[in-house]
Parts: C-alpha cells; sequence; structure tokens
C-alpha cells in the first residue's frame, strides 16, 4: 500500500510539469515575477545591505561598509549631536500611536457596527456617510484637520470648546507635542473608524440569528448577548483588524509630514517619517535603511505576536 | 413592548446622526470655506453654512499655479497603472490559479511573505534602484513602482477568484484546439468582471492619492501630481485657505463620485442579517 502510493507519487511528480504548460505559465505570470524581484524583493534584500554602509547614492560611487555603525548611533548616540534620542522620539511615538488609535478605531467602530446591525431602517445610507472618511485622501484630510486645530479663536475645534465653556483662551494645538499629538492620532481615529464599522457589519451578518433567538428565550439581556455571543463568534475579525490597525498606526507618516511637520523639535515624528525625512532630507540613506530595518522588524514581530494570540485562543 | 423597540430605534437613530455629522461636517465646513471670498484671517465664529456662493476660489485654484495640469498628470499616471496593474494581474493570477509550474509554489509564498512588510520601508532602496536604472523623474518609474508594488496582493486576490471557477470549460476550449490564452480571454477575463472591477476601482484610488513615492521620484515641476501640489499650495497660500480647500475639493471629486457610483463595491449590503446562517 505505502510502496503503491510512493510510486504513484513519483510517477505523478514526473509526468507533472509539461513544456507547454510551463512555458504559457511563464508567459502569463513572468512579467509580474520580474517586476516584483526587480521593485519589490530585490529593493527589500538591499535594504538590509544598505543599513550596514554609509551609502552613497551617486551610481557608481562605492558606498562605505561600517557594520553597526548605524544601529549604534540609532540606540546609543548620545550628546549634542545625539541622534538616538531623535529616534527614541519616534519610537515613542509610534508605539503611542497603536496604543492610542487602535483601540479608539477598534470600540468605536464595533459600536457603530452594532447599532447600525440593529438598525430598522437606514442602514445603507450610514454605512456610505461614514466610510466618507475611510476613502478620502489622506493629504485632503490632513490640511483640513490641520485647519480645524488652528490656534486662533475662530478655529472649529477652539470655537466648539470655547462655546462649550470647557476652556477660556484658544489651545495652541500644534505648538505643543502632546496636543500636536493628540490631533494626529484624532485624525487616525476619525479616518478609521469607518473602515472597522464595515468590517464588522460585514461580519456580524454572518452571524446565524438563531443563536440570538435562543440566547433572548433564555432571557440574556443586550449586554450578555454582546459579550458573551457576538464578541466570541466575531474573534477572527477582531484579529484581523487588530493586525491591520497596527500596522496602519506604525504605518503614520502623511499626518505628520502634513499637518505638523514632525515639529516641534521633532517630537511629533514617527518611526515612518523619521525615516523619510532621514533619506530624502538628510540624504544619510544608510542610516534611514537601518531605522526601516528596525520598524519592520517591530511590526512582522507585533503581527506574528497577534496572529500566535489567535491561534492559541482557537 | 412595541413603544419600547420604537424608542430604541429612535435613540439609536439619533446616534448615527451624531456619529455621521461628525464623519462629514469636516468636509462641509471645507466646503464653506472653499465659497468664501475672504479667508487670509480666520473667520471667527467658523462658517459653517456658506453666506455667499463665491466661485472664485475654484477658479483661481483651478488656473493658478499649474493646478489644472497636474490634475491632468494625476488622471494620466493613475489611468495607465490602472491598465497595466490589470493586464499584469489577472494575466499573473490565471497562471497562479490554473496552470502547474516548477516554482509556483516558492514564488507565491514570496508574495505572501512580502505582503507582510509595509510597502513604505523599501522607498529608500526603490530610489536607488530607480536611481540606478535612470529612471528618477520619470513617470515610467512611478508607474513601475505602483505596478510593482501591487503585484503580489492584486495576484493573490484574483487568484482566489479565479481557482473557485470549474476546470470544464478550460477542457473543452482545449479539446476545441483553443490555447490557453483563448481561454484566458475567452472564459477567465468575462467570468472574473466584477473582480476585476474591484481591483480596477481600487487602483486608481490607490495611485490617484499616493503621496510618498511621487514625492520621492517626480522632481521636475510640470511633472508633479495632485497630491504633491496640494502639499506645495498649502505650502505657498498658508494661509489663504480658502483657496487651499477648493484645491483640496477638486482633487477629491474623481474619488467621490467613483465612490459614490460604485460604493456596492465598497460597502457589502445584503438585505437582512442572517441570510447567511
Amino acid at each position: 500500500m505505502e510502496f503503491s502510493d510512493r510510486y504513484k507519487k513519483l510517477n505523478s511528480k514526473k509526468n507533472k510539469y509539461s513544456w507547454s504548460e510551463t512555458r504559457d505559465a511563464w508567459l502569463f505570470t513572468g512579467i509580474g515575477v520580474v517586476l516584483f524581484l526587480v521593485f519589490v524583493l530585490y529593493p527589500q534584500v538591499k535594504n538590509f545591505y544598505m543599513a550596514f554602509t554609509e551609502y552613497n547614492i551617486l551610481p557608481g560611487q562605492p558606498s562605505k561598509f561600517i557594520g553597526l555603525d548605524n544601529f549604534r548611533t540609532m540606540f546609543f548616540s548620545d550628546g549634542a549631536l545625539g541622534e538616538s534620542k531623535y529616534f527614541w522620539v519616534a519610537f515613542k511615538n509610534s508605539l503611542w500611536a497603536v496604543i492610542v488609535t487602535v483601540p479608539g478605531q477598534l470600540i468605536l467602530g464595533v459600536m457603530l457596527a452594532t447599532i447600525i446591525h440593529n438598525l430598522t431602517r437606514g442602514r445603507l445610507l450610514y454605512k456610505i456617510l461614514l466610510y466618507i472618511p475611510v476613502i478620502s485622501s489622506w493629504i485632503v484630510v490632513s490640511v483640513l484637520f490641520k485647519y480645524i486645530f488652528q490656534d486662533t479663536k475662530g478655529s472649529l475645534v477652539n470655537y466648539a470648546l470655547i462655546q462649550a465653556n470647557l476652556i477660556d483662551t484658544p489651545i495652541a494645538w500644534l505648538q505643543n507635542a502632546t496636543t500636536a499629538n493628540i490631533v494626529i492620532w484624532a485624525l487616525c481615529i476619525w479616518k478609521g473608524v469607518g473602515w472597522v464599522m464595515i468590517i464588522y457589519t460585514a461580519a456580524l451578518q454572518s452571524v446565524p440569528k438563531s443563536m440570538y433567538e435562543v440566547a433572548k428565550i433564555e432571557g440574556a439581556n443586550a449586554f450578555q448577548t454582546f459579550f458573551k455571543i457576538t464578541i466570541p463568534l466575531l474573534k477572527e475579525t477582531t484579529i484581523y483588524s487588530i493586525v491591520q490597525l497596527t500596522i496602519g498606526a506604525f504605518g503614520i507618516m502623511i499626518q505628520v509630514i502634513m499637518i505638523t511637520g514632525g515639529g516641534p523639535m521633532g517630537k511629533t515624528e514617527t518611526l515612518n517619517s523619521y525615516m523619510y525625512s532621514q533619506a530624502f532630507s538628510q540624504f544619510k540613506f544608510g542610516y534611514a535603511s537601518a531605522v526601516s530595518i528596525v520598524m519592520g522588524i517591530v511590526v512582522i514581530g507585533i503581527t506574528l505576536i497577534q496572529r500566535r494570540a489567535f491561534k492559541e485562543g482557537q | 413592548m412595541k413603544k419600547k423597540k420604537i424608542a430604541m430605534q429612535l435613540v439609536l437613530q439619533v446616534l448615527l446622526i451624531g456619529a455621521s455629522i461628525l464623519a462629514i461636517m469636516p468636509f462641509l465646513y471645507m466646503l464653506a470655506t472653499a465659497l468664501t471670498k475672504d479667508t487670509y484671517t480666520m473667520p471667527n465664529p467658523p462658517i459653517l453654512i456658506p453666506k455667499e456662493f463665491y466661485t472664485g476660489n475654484f477658479v483661481s485654484a483651478w488656473t493658478s499655479n499649474s493646478f489644472s495640469r497636474y490634475f491632468v498628470n494625476s488622471l494620466f499616471v493613475s489611468l495607465v497603472t490602472m491598465v497595466l496593474t490589470l493586464a499584469i494581474s489577472t494575466a499573473s493570477a490565471y497562471g497562479f490559479a490554473k496552470l502547474r509550474f516548477r516554482g509556483k509554489n516558492v514564488i507565491f509564498n514570496v508574495y505572501l511573505f512580502s505582503m507582510m512588510i509595509p510597502a513604505v520601508l523599501a522607498l529608500v532602496s526603490q530610489y536607488t534602484v530607480l536611481n540606478g536604472l535612470n529612471l528618477i523623474d520619470t513617470y515610467r518609474g512611478l508607474i513601475l513602482l505602483y505596478i510593482s508594488g501591487g503585484v503580489a496582493g492584486n495576484t493573490y486576490f484574483l487568484k482566489g477568484f479565479i481557482e473557485q471557477l470549474p476546470n470544464d470549460y478550460e477542457e473543452s476550449v482545449m479539446i476545441d484546439g483553443g490555447s490557453r490564452f483563448t481561454v484566458f480571454s475567452r472564459i477567465i477575463l468575462p467570468l472574473c468582471r466584477p473582480s476585476i472591477a474591484t481591483l480596477a476601482i481600487l487602483s486608481f484610488m490607490g495611485t490617484w492619492d499616493e503621496f510618498f513615492a511621487a514625492l520621492t521620484i517626480i522632481k521636475t515641476a510640470s511633472k508633479r501630481t495632485l497630491p504633491i501640489a496640494i502639499r506645495l499650495f498649502q505650502g505657498q497660500n498658508a494661509t489663504q485657505w480658502g483657496l487651499v480647500f477648493a484645491a483640496a475639493l477638486i482633487a477629491l471629486i474623481p474619488i467621490l463620485i467613483i465612490y459614490i457610483t460604485f460604493q456596492k463595491y465598497f460597502i457589502k449590503e445584503t438585505d437582512d442579517g442572517g441570510v447567511k446562517g
């Protein structure tokens, strides 16, 4: 039995790839594979190499191999010229962005999805309206938020806060690191909530109604039903959303460049925007590559941990 | 009991109206500002409902600073990227879904792995690759970057769909003497139309809004795309918000038109919950 199975396997392997099929397959996939290799995979690999050099962008000019120097500068350099303090600020800001915006978007998005799911009319309209921030351009909404949070009395947020008697004098939102970060987070949450809402309304539709009916007969209240039935059943959606939102929060960049320009004093820089400015404003390509490697490791690590947690919980 | 239900629905409606206002109001505020004549200083109280319908900002936004040119540039780059992306992705997906060849699984797994790494992280080294190929400051370079960046994800997306199509059609075409290219163009493409439409929309919108690659690759002023133009526009006209917002709204219009027209591709709406269950 075992032998014959093996024989079959061998035999099928021999005949598996016909020449004409292989040729056609490469005609179909070849261009894509080449483009991917040249412009995606090779740059990813090259990034690793660049991280260990003082990279010279001029074609034909040699780049100096400097070992771990870029990483040393990033993590440990100190003194007046110490770059590491800027790196750590950016690192901290990226982590805070994850800590604040991921739960912010998730909780609000799930709440909205649950409400919409229980509506008897108007579902489609609300979904369309709430999704508009998601599809609109980051550049446009960043400019918009910069305007809404201007430091004058007449800006939308200050005006509303003054009218509500919460503050007396207008807040200079973008002049201070903490409040400027709040503006950046607010933008992320505002723009991302609709995405979570759509993901969850689709998922909620797949939860069998009969389960809710049973719960109702058993006398469960709305909260019990939500936490005992809805949440456990939507676990897969939740993990997927958290992974996506985390990657998104680590990707924060346009907001910083458009709203604060990294200021004041680099205090709102995130890993991504820091990497970008190191490369294309300071022209430290090798160092920027090292930053991107660290960031890639952090993001992949978090993604794997979250996937793991999900598998173990299953 | 019934009264309680109606009251509950009312509360939910009010909550959602509030949320919708929060989602939409910034845009209306932007529109109201763009329709206001003098926006050098910030009006206090803020103008939420336009007092006048001054269209001058839109006219000068469109005509000044070569803005219309940037609009056309963006349209060109987005359309070319979309067409090439569709051609390459559908062919790739068919190859990976239905044809057998050595190395297929290895390549596909590399595709999947690459999708885990945030694209922007490779921008620095991608820049050096384009620089080595003399493609900096060309649309060719920019478009190649856009298409290549989408290969893995789009192939993955379409492959799932094509795999589900039965092989019977394919076999009957081959028996009649047709080639795999006939199968691809006559059978696979027509059957994939909804997925291809989704991909077309996503590709167009993604390219239209793309900022960092365009900012990094394109140097010549006249070749700029819209997101870059808006950023510079905001820099040049720092306090002239009416003008900046008019420009931003013009950039948003194509996206909104596509979104409203094809909202079913973005928002899944089945008539009733529990149908699948």
